[in-house]
């Protein structure tokens, strides 16, 4: 899959806001006042901004509000819908922290809910995806809400939490690699089943339908950057998790917190541009190229 | 609405013939002066005189070679080539309709056409990440989803000629490859077809149920025997060149 900028900065982005949020609505860390302001405004900023980005990519981004609409059968509406839903909830629940020296519980934990759930629509839409193997996996959901809740742990200052939950995530993150590498192939799709003469023999493809490239070629059949693969999956993983984990464990200090934050955020952006790059949609099986 | 009726009335697609089809592409070319003109927003080509031309198709003609297995009838069975053409096979169980967050995409209840609603598109993409057969593609210069309408605007279309009243790329099919009507009609000429010939789906694994069918290539034939009966004339007469000539070539050999 083509990894466009404006899919990675969201996902990246609004993942870790919305698991910021999810801990502040739950009280952690119990703030109040300049201090709550300043933990929300990153909280708001981070998942808002994410979704701006998202709409970079819509071809009329003017109609977005449309989106909301399909929440019965689209994964991408129910994500619009939680993400407005939570980021209002919140809101509310903010102003009362804020300005009002208020902890309004339901209201924040239902927050926290909303948050979550964004995340998990988010995930659901590329995990639905039969035609893209390496994505249509129970381990695709588990990827972004571990993600989530460690770099929300992580943001929210919680460093037992965010230590647990950023060795769950680099667990889930290596079984993820460890099960996409072989999904394609266990998928039992290949070129025979795609122009369904694979039982009359060995199927090549022989000619594409034009000598230039087209919007299916470069939307779904990305190689670009692949044979790096493998050294971008360390250096992302170290980044996530290894170099937090390290910091965390030292003398706690704004500037090596704030080291930790940055770190983390690159080895997700690093993890969240394979994601997209490494998937294989079976489109590219017709042009002989999987 | 995203949701898909849980049956159509009836269920018009395509029948392609793989064994007929020469590969000639004049579908291809018919399908885009029709709908660039006719239903929704242009086709649009970008840089199409230029170095690095592409665009808006909604029907490609791929070419595959398929070695066949060898087997006892058959000890070494030559390739075949195959022309395939492929645009959106109108599937039952559309993926692309209940991924659309807008209801911009639908599948209709009176003849299971799928088709988008270009007013309502946003162009996020996902109804063709959710294709696997890439029948779905977001035109660069309208910013909204294209796809095939099996001709919608033609085969209900009054103003036409009766014979005209079917897909653009059906009407224009040289090898008569291509074929249209009522799939969920057990007796109709393209159903009989399909039952006749074994025609197959695209993908079945996908669970996309696809409506349009392909009929498989015949086997070809095992040539036996020496084929070529101008052969044995055209054998070379003098197998070592003689006099002048077969001096000239020991001296060469021996520089």
């Amino acid at each position: 899959m083509h990894p466009a900028p404006s899919v990675i900065v969201f996902t990246t982005l609004s993942g870790l806001g919305f698991g910021l949020l999810f801990f502040l609505g739950l009280g952690l860390p119990a703030v109040s006042g300049m201090v709550a302001f300043v933990f929300f405004a990153i909280g708001f900023a981070l998942a808002c901004g994410g979704l701006m980005a998202s709409t970079f990519h819509l071809g009329h981004p003017e109609r977005a509000w449309r989106a909301l609409t399909q929440w019965r059968t689209s994964w991408l509406s129910r994500e619009g819908v939680c993400a407005v839903a939570g980021l209002m909830v919140m809101g509310l629940y903010a102003i009362g922290v804020i300005f009002l020296d208020q902890d309004w519980r339901l209201l924040g934990l239902l927050g926290s809910a909303l948050s979550l759930a964004t995340v998990f629509t988010t995930s659901m839409i590329y995990t639905q995806l039969k035609t893209i193997p390496r994505w249509n996996m129970k381990l695709t959901p588990a990827l972004f809400l571990s993600f989530s809740l460690a770099g929300g742990a992580l943001l929210a200052g919680q460093v037992t939490l965010a230590i647990v939950l950023l060795l769950a995530a680099a667990a889930v993150q290596l079984a993820y690699w460890k099960q996409g590498d072989g999904a394609l192939a266990a998928s039992g799709t290949d070129m025979g089943t795609a122009t369904g003469l694979g039982e009359r023999g060995k199927v090549r493809a022989f000619e594409p339908p034009h000598t230039g490239s087209n919007y299916l070629l470069r939307e779904f059949v990305h190689v670009v950057g692949r044979k790096h693969s493998q050294k971008l999956r360390v250096i992302g993983f170290a980044l996530a998790f290894v170099v937090p984990l390290v910091l965390l464990l030292l003398p706690f200090h704004h500037l090596i917190a704030l080291m930790a934050v940055a770190s983390h955020l690159a080895g997700v952006a690093c993890s969240r541009w394979l994601f997209f790059a490494e998937a294989e949609h079976v489109v590219g099986l017709y042009y002989g190229k999987r | 609405m995203t949701e898909l009726p849980s049956s159509t009335d009836r269920k018009l697609g395509l029948v392609i013939d793989l064994d007929t089809c020469v590969g000639c592409h004049a579908c291809v070319i018919s399908c885009k002066g029709w709908n660039t003109e006719n239903y929704g927003a242009p086709l649009s080509d970008q840089d199409p005189y230029g170095g690095d031309p592409s665009g808006t198709f909604l029907n490609r003609v791929h070419s595959f070679e398929v070695k066949p297995t060898p087997c006892s009838s058959q000890p070494d069975p030559a390739a075949q080539l195959i022309h395939f053409p492929k645009s959106c096979l109108h599937c039952e169980d559309a993926p692309c309709v209940t991924v659309c967050p807008t209801g911009a995409s639908y599948k209709r209840v009176e003849d299971g056409i799928v088709l988008v609603n270009e007013d309502h598109c946003i162009g996020c993409g996902l109804c063709a990440w959710s294709c696997p057969y890439g029948a779905r593609e977001l035109d660069q210069a309208a910013g909204v989803m294209k796809k095939c309408t099996l001709c919608v605007d033609r085969i209900y279309n009054d103003n036409l000629p009766e014979e005209d009243r079917i897909p653009s790329c059906v009407r224009t099919c040289p090898a008569g490859a291509r074929h249209f009507g009522d799939l969920g009609d057990p007796d109709s000429a393209v159903s009989q077809l399909v039952a006749e010939r074994g025609g197959m789906d695209l993908m079945p694994e996908m669970g996309t149920k696809p409506v349009n069918k392909y009929l498989p290539p015949r086997p070809k034939d095992e040539m036996e025997g020496d084929i070529d009966v101008l052969a044995p004339f055209l054998t070379p007469v003098a197998e070592e060149p003689k006099g002048f000539l077969g001096w000239l070539d020991k001296a060469l050999e021996k520089i």
